[in-house]
């Protein structure tokens, strides 16, 4: 091959590879586009202020009211429920994996836990609802069939792995030299995971658990098929509820006609759900960096 | 109506990947029946009448050959838009043609044969365990669901002060079915006023999956599904307060919906065949077919069938080729019943 045919072949694959790089961008670019146009064009008929503050959301209804507060809190109750189901025991487990764990467990626990990621979340959904919501309902006095905690829970399993892996990855990666140390100050094997190694690894820690939020909070299928579709502004995770995604599927769904006022509710929505899990992405990236520790 | 649970939101993940197919396998049907004399008959309108009109078909094409149904579900009023657009044989019908429909129609010179093929009747529903909640009135249910009891009436005991003081929790229809048109127009009295603060579903089995696991729940949907899943909710029986059509609280049930009094919650589902059409000898073939054999495919997909006599002036209607509607003016839950109608 010549050198002109080689240097040819070489900027074609670079080009190709630019633009394949490109297309993921415009997309991207393209998405916000849309939601910023629609958004604006919602935001010209109801005021922001009545978007954000209003508490009773019936776009579709004949006494309309756009205040977008009750799919909020909906968002809201099923995701902690998700962090608490899901933050103390997959750092428990992350703990466990990295400090106690022989490497042989190690290396087959992890996987499987990696499998709670892979399982489609049309399957938890109907899991919450066939499964988890009538054993909830032998013990939790006054559960409706569908409601916030079941799918909460669920969503909890679902996240979990990703906080288990992340910190755990964070843990592990905490050099030797910290834990020697501690153990050579007297330390127990548990003050130093404890006091020395989760300390060290925060910074990955708190930006799994923020990731692991932002997907709590944009999870669809769970709440869509467990969690009701009411919007209620209420923290009491044993009634109805309506999430934000769980809105838009529901509209979605329907035949409300382009370009109507109902239409354009779900990119305001949509607008309002892609800027809280933006907001939390950029926070983990943040809290990665500003707390990364140096070790040399 | 008619999808199962597990499809319906399923499907939503499935729509992006189907669109571009669904789109091709609909595009081609409407020019087809428009202009080529193939052996294609289209139908379209409500998704409540849909699974008649689908079991019918599906008998069809078992029995005949070569000629192919198929049948859509964008709802009464797109099923209309498309039929006066010519674009339709036939339209499956939840209510009876509006005037503006008609009007439409009329300009574009469609000529069609209004046909009663079954009774709905809307059945209102809460958990087995609810042990107050018997009988309703229609003033009941209006305070209920009208707009103004929005984020007002939300305990059982303001609707009836002997009831228990604990929390109503409602499901009913999203605003895209025909049965949310026809629950507020009957109740409430002016079609889609609906208060908005209830769990809404254009799927039927959401509303009998929230009722049945919620002992403070009250929900509404077609009486077909109640037949699906009677071990699982209760029946109220409403009264209309009008002692001429069977005095006293009345439970909906075949007899009670198809004698006309069970009201106003029930009402006749239609399909409109387009005359013209009728030249095609498979179209007249199916609706013939429709009409001769259609009654036990009714019952089998929850609904219930005319009795024998409405058959016989359905089958008269259509061998006349009888034009236009019998509602003008009225609706289909008032007064006045379908055989006195369909024998003026």
């Amino acid at each position: 091959m010549t050198d002109r045919v080689r240097r040819l072949a070489e900027f074609a694959i670079e080009r190709t590879l630019f633009l394949c790089a490109a297309f993921s961008i415009l997309v991207t670019a393209g998405i916000i586009l849309v939601l910023l146009w629609e958004t604006a064009a919602f935001l010209g008929d109801v005021p922001l202020s009545e978007f954000l503050f209003g508490t009773v959301w019936t776009p579709l209804f004949y006494d309309k009211h756009f205040g977008v507060l009750p799919l909020v809190a909906g968002t809201l109750l099923a995701s902690a429920i998700a962090m608490a189901v899901a933050l103390p025991s997959g750092l428990l487990i992350a703990i466990y994996l990295s400090e106690y764990a022989a490497s042989p467990v190690r290396r087959a626990v992890r996987p499987v836990l990696e499998v709670l990621a892979g399982v489609p979340t049309v399957v938890y959904g109907y899991f919450a609802l066939q499964f988890m919501t009538p054993l909830l309902q032998s013990f939790v006095p006054g559960l409706a069939g569908f409601n916030a905690l079941s799918p909460g829970i669920v969503m909890g399993i679902m996240i979990l792995p990703m906080i288990s892996s992340l910190s755990e990855d964070a843990l592990h990666s905490v050099p030797n030299g910290l834990r020697e140390g501690a153990y050579a100050l007297g330390a127990t094997r548990m003050q130093t995971a404890l006091r020395v190694v989760v300390p060290a690894a925060f910074s990955g820690i708190s930006a799994a658990t923020v990731l692991a939020a932002s997907r709590a909070i944009g999870e669809t299928m769970i709440v869509a098929i467990a969690a009701g579709q009411q919007p209620r502004l209420t923290l009491d995770p044993r009634v109805p509820v309506e999430t934000m995604t769980a809105y838009i599927v529901q509209v979605s769904l329907g035949d409300t006609p382009t370009g109507t006022l109902e239409y354009r509710t779900i990119f305001a929505v949509g607008m309002l759900l892609f800027l809280s899990t933006f907001t939390l992405n950029l926070i983990s990236n943040w809290l990665r960096e500003r707390f990364r520790e140096e070790y040399a | 109506m008619g999808m199962s649970s597990t499809s319906r939101l399923a499907s939503a993940t499935i729509l992006v990947s189907g669109l571009a197919v669904g789109a091709a396998a609909c595009g081609g049907g409407g020019d087809q029946a428009a202009t080529s004399p193939s052996r294609v008959i289209t139908v379209d309108g409500s998704s409540t009448v849909f699974p008649v009109t689908e079991a019918v078909a599906e008998e069809f094409q078992k029995a005949s050959t070569g000629a192919r149904v198929t049948v859509g579900s964008s709802g009464t009023g797109g099923g209309f838009q498309k039929f006066c657009r010519n674009e339709t044989d036939i339209s499956d019908a939840s209510r009876p043609i509006k005037s503006t429909e008609l009007e439409a129609c009329s300009k574009a010179g469609i000529d069609f044969i209004e046909l009663p093929v079954a009774y709905d009747g809307i059945a209102i529903v809460v958990h087995p365990n609810n042990s107050w909640a018997t009988t309703m009135t229609i003033a009941e249910l209006k305070k209920l669901w009208e707009p103004a009891a929005q984020g007002k009436v939300t305990r059982w005991n303001q609707i009836r002060s002997s009831w228990p003081d604990r929390e109503i929790h409602l499901f009913g229809a999203g605003v895209d079915s025909g049965t949310f048109d026809y629950f507020t127009e009957a109740i409430v009295g002016k079609e889609a006023q609906s208060r908005g603060d209830y769990t809404s579903s254009e799927d039927d089995n959401v509303i009998v999956q929230g009722v049945s696991g919620d002992e403070s729940a009250l929900g509404y949907f077609g009486y077909a599904y109640y037949e699906q899943n009677k071990d699982k909710l209760k029946l109220v029986a409403v009264d209309d307060g009008d002692a001429s059509n069977g005095a006293g609280p009345i439970a909906p049930s075949p007899e009670t919906v198809a004698g006309g009094t069970y009201r106003p919650l029930s009402r006749p589902i239609f399909i409109y065949a387009k005359v013209r059409a009728l030249e095609r000898a498979e179209v007249l073939s199916f609706v013939e077919f429709y009409l001769s054999k259609g009654a036990p495919l009714v019952r089998e997909v929850g609904y219930i069938p005319l009795t024998p006599q409405e058959q016989q002036l359905v089958q008269a209607r259509f061998t006349a080729r009888k034009t236009g509607t019998m509602f003008a003016g009225t609706d289909s839950h008032s007064q006045v019943t379908l055989e006195q109608r369909l024998a003026k």
